[in-house]
């Protein structure tokens, strides 16, 4: 048997699929250079793809025939050699629409494997968010904002060949620099993504992960039922209604936590979570009323505190408001862990309030989806200025900002 | 339980046709649910019922949908909600509801249906083909057919017994061949109502019930981790119906209404002594029976096999009844294009729980009386000259149109 490669895409749906998609298949039309064969797919049980949502796919490349069918015999890959990362909120785990627990964003990395990150933060963020693994395994961050668009337009700022372009350096084995630049030519004709590829190539920061490194926490999972112990007639018990709270303080109970699904927490969907300042909430209901997901618990003292294992991130909270910076959105990469607002503000309001203003200017700031012509030109300027992205090569800002494939577009 | 059959309890004889049978059982099961759509020869029930309604005899939601689609989803939600329902359909209109036909066994519905059997279109034609009420046999729909007015009331009443029992929770539909069934009238005994409750306890639909005291979320949607558990629990279920269900309503049924339906799963006739046998569905019996006697004055000792429940299918009962004779002859009220041996579809089932038998006679296959066209006492006897020569060792083709002008 000759060599097998596995690498996955851990994606955001809807926001990052169609970059994935360019991702696997030009990891596959590279490896054709070197001489290997290979295939491309994205996992079918993530679809249909909701907003965020955790999705992935893959690229299977090996050295002959019978060797890829060794891997295309799988549903999916059981290891990898590389996973990559295109979000890095994706670190702290991922949990698919369609139950199966959270999942390390490592789960699948082989000894002495690479997880690829695309992130403006250090190495160890990274690391701290990410599961520990029992062995060493190699990270390898590029630098960059999260690649955000929509099903129907692509936000093409060459993530998706700077990825290749770190493939190269981190597993020469699988691409050579030298295919991943064919490979762009022939699919893009666009010299100057071949340049990006090439600084990408250059500049990816690797370090090995110990195995004392990273999150502590097992993740969450759960055992998949066998038929005789699962419902008949395609039912799922409904969820009990849930129950008051108690105040840390007084341990007074009152208000109203609802009970949630024990077999699907949602939480890693979430990019950005809504950060309340309880000194300024005027007790309007609105954020309770209006979050799609039921993620408020209302406390004793009748204010709303959005549950961090339930919410998605989705920021219509933050949208209803009607007190101006009483519910702000804030990059997910700021948080370490899912612990109650409202508590930590009953036990030391003053304490909150500095965290809290400290969460609030956290950058780089984020957002949903890639709405409006001309918006990537207008964020990159506006990123460039204050300095929290450099792409490391001018001419990619440049072209960006001046913008030729949109005026180009018609 | 025996206590109800007394004397002052005396069933009534009534002149009416297999679709006014079926009306009736579905007052004497009380059904709540009705809903309707009409098409030929189906809409003969649903005249029935609502004359029932009508008249007082009958307390249900009779509801005529704007569709056969709809007709089914209603009666669908209004079972998940725990209400007794009865629907029906023929032809295209059966057809029309297949969306909802496929995801009432998924979610173990156990609605009872009425087929009125009837060709499907194109060309537009009324009369009867089992391809209609055959199109659901993979989906987890329990299939009876029945060949008398007075089995259609029984088999209506079974139905429900059958479907609603915990242990099974599947729909089931009664074939009815139109025209010979639904539009023809004969003399029905009517049970009386304390037989029937005797019979057949209130539908409980238990932890599965769509009810705020029961919250449960209904039809999800799932990934490829999920999905083959929930088939398994439908293939399970249909077993316990073949095994277990329909066996113990059919002793109960003679024990409560003293009418015996002997085997529930297939009527034999004169097969004692029969040399070769011949297999089909439905109300074809009778030209079949008619023939036999003919036959049996000469000497050819022919016997017949009316096959009932289609689905769950006898198998085994079935391939070692039929192993016995020479050659059997199945007459397909159907057609199966491109099948193997370009057989009907009951010919290719029953070959197919014959192959494990040790002693497989030759096995032919007539495609008869399809759009109605009468299959005719001299059909009868050609489809059994064959046998015989079958059985006698000169070849015959394995699929033979009888009937059609050539
Ligand atoms: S962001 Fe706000 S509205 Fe959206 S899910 Fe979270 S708590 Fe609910
Ligand atoms: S919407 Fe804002 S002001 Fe209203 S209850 Fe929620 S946090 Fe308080």
């Amino acid at each position: 048997m000759g060599r097998l490669f596995a690498v996955e895409i851990v994606y955001r749906g809807i926001f990052q699929k169609n970059l994935a998609k360019n991702i696997s298949r030009g990891i596959v039309l590279a490896a054709k250079h070197d001489g290997k064969i290979g295939i491309s797919f994205g996992r079918y049980g993530d679809s249909p793809e909701r907003n965020g949502i955790p999705a992935k796919s893959f690229a299977i490349i090996a050295t002959d025939e019978e060797t890829l069918q060794e891997g295309m015999a799988k549903y999916e890959p059981k290891e990898t050699d590389i996973s990559i990362s295109v979000d890095d909120t994706l670190c702290k785990g991922v949990e698919s629409w369609a139950w199966y627990g959270l999942q390390p964003i490592n789960r699948l990395l082989k000894p002495g494997g690479t997880l690829i990150v695309t992130t403006m933060q250090d190495a160890d963020t990274i690391i701290g968010m990410a599961h520990r693994k029992d062995f060493p395994y190699q990270l390898a961050l590029l630098r960059g904002i999260p690649s955000f668009s929509g099903l129907w337009v692509y936000k093409d700022d060459h993530t998706d060949v700077r990825i290749l372009g770190a493939i190269a350096k981190v597993l020469p084995e699988l691409l050579s620099l030298n295919a991943v630049e064919l490979a762009i030519k022939e699919e893009w004709h666009d010299d100057l993504k071949v340049k990006s590829a090439r600084k990408s190539f250059e500049r990816v920061e690797m370090r090995v992960v110990g195995p004392s490194e990273g999150n502590p926490e097992t993740p969450y999972s759960f055992e998949l039922p066998k038929w005789q112990e699962m419902r008949e007639g395609v039912t799922i018990p409904g969820i009990p209604a849930g129950k008051a709270m108690t105040d840390p303080q007084t341990q007074q109970a009152g208000g109203f936590r609802p009970d949630r699904n024990p077999t699907f927490k949602k939480f890693s969907t979430r990019t950005m979570r809504p950060v309340v300042d309880f000194d300024t909430c005027v007790k309007c209901t609105l954020c309770w009323l209006q979050c799609p997901d039921s993620c408020f618990d209302v406390t004793p003292d009748a204010l709303y505190d959005a549950n961090m294992e339930a919410c998605c991130g989705c920021g219509i909270c933050e949208a209803v408001c009607p007190v101006e910076h009483c519910i702000t959105m804030v990059n997910e990469t700021a948080f370490a862990d899912n612990a109650s607002q409202w508590e930590a503000w009953r036990k030391d309001k003053t304490g909150y309030q500095t965290w809290l203003q400290d969460k609030i200017t956290h950058l780089p700031p984020r957002e949903h989806g890639f709405r409006i012509r001309g918006q990537y030109a207008e964020e990159i300027k506006d990123l460039v200025k204050v300095g929290v992205v450099d792409t490391g090569d001018e001419k990619i800002s440049e072209q960006v900002v001046t913008d030729p494939h949109e005026s180009g577009a018609g | 339980m025996a206590k109800v059959i007394e004397k002052a309890q005396q069933e009534k004889e009534a002149l009416i046709s297999g679709s006014e049978a079926i009306a009736v059982a579905c007052k004497l099961a009380d059904v709540d649910v009705i809903t309707a759509y009409p098409i030929r020869p189906y809409d003969t029930v649903m005249q029935y019922v609502a004359k029932l309604v009508a008249n007082g005899e009958l307390d249900c939601e009779y509801i005529v949908a704007e569709s056969e689609h709809s007709q089914f989803e209603i009666v669908k939600h209004a079972s998940a909600v725990g209400a007794r329902v009865f629907c029906g359909s023929s032809g295209v209109g059966w057809m029309y509801a297949f969306e909802a036909l496929t995801v009432t066994p998924a979610l173990r519905i156990p609605m009872v249906a009425m087929v009125g059997n009837r060709a499907l279109d194109d060309p537009g034609a009324f009369g009867v083909e089992h391809n209609d009420a055959l199109a659901v046999r993979d989906l987890g729909w329990q299939l009876v057919w029945v060949d008398s007015a007075q089995e259609a009331l029984d088999t209506a009443l079974i139905a429900y017994r059958v479907a609603e029992d915990r242990r099974v929770f599947l729909p089931c539909a009664i074939a009815c061949d139109g025209a010979f069934l639904t539009h023809s009238q004969s003399m029905v005994k009517i049970p009386p109502q304390e037989w029937v409750n005797a019979f057949l306890p209130p539908y409980n639909r238990g932890d599965l019930q769509l009810h705020p005291d029961n919250p449960i979320t209904i039809a999800p949607q799932v990934n490829e981790d999920w999905l083959m558990e929930l088939r398994k629990h439908n293939d399970e279920a249909m077993k316990r119906s073949r095994d277990v269900v329909i066996p113990e309503a059919y002793r109960d049924f003679e024990r409560i209404f003293n009418r015996s339906y002997g085997n529930p799963f297939f009527e034999e006739y004169q097969t004692a002594d029969a040399d070769v046998v011949l297999v089909g569905m439905g109300t074809l019996s009778m030209p079949v029976k008619v023939a036999i006697r003919q036959m049996r004055k000469e000497g050819k000792k022919v016997g017949f096999v009316r096959l009932r429940w289609f689905r769950p299918f006898p198998a085994e009962q079935l391939a070692k009844t039929l192993s016995r004779f020479g050659a059997i002859g199945v007459i397909d009220r159907d057609f199966s294009f491109g099948a193997p041996y370009v057989s009907g579809v009951v010919a290719t089932e029953i070959r197919a729980a014959l192959y494990p038998v040790d002693k497989r006679p030759p096995l032919l296959d007539f495609i008869s009386g399809l759009g109605g066209r009468e299959v005719t006492v001299p059909d009868v006897r050609r489809m059994s000259d064959m046998l015989f020569a079958a059985r006698a060792g000169t070849p015959q083709p394995l699929t033979t149109w009888v009937g059609v002008r050539e």
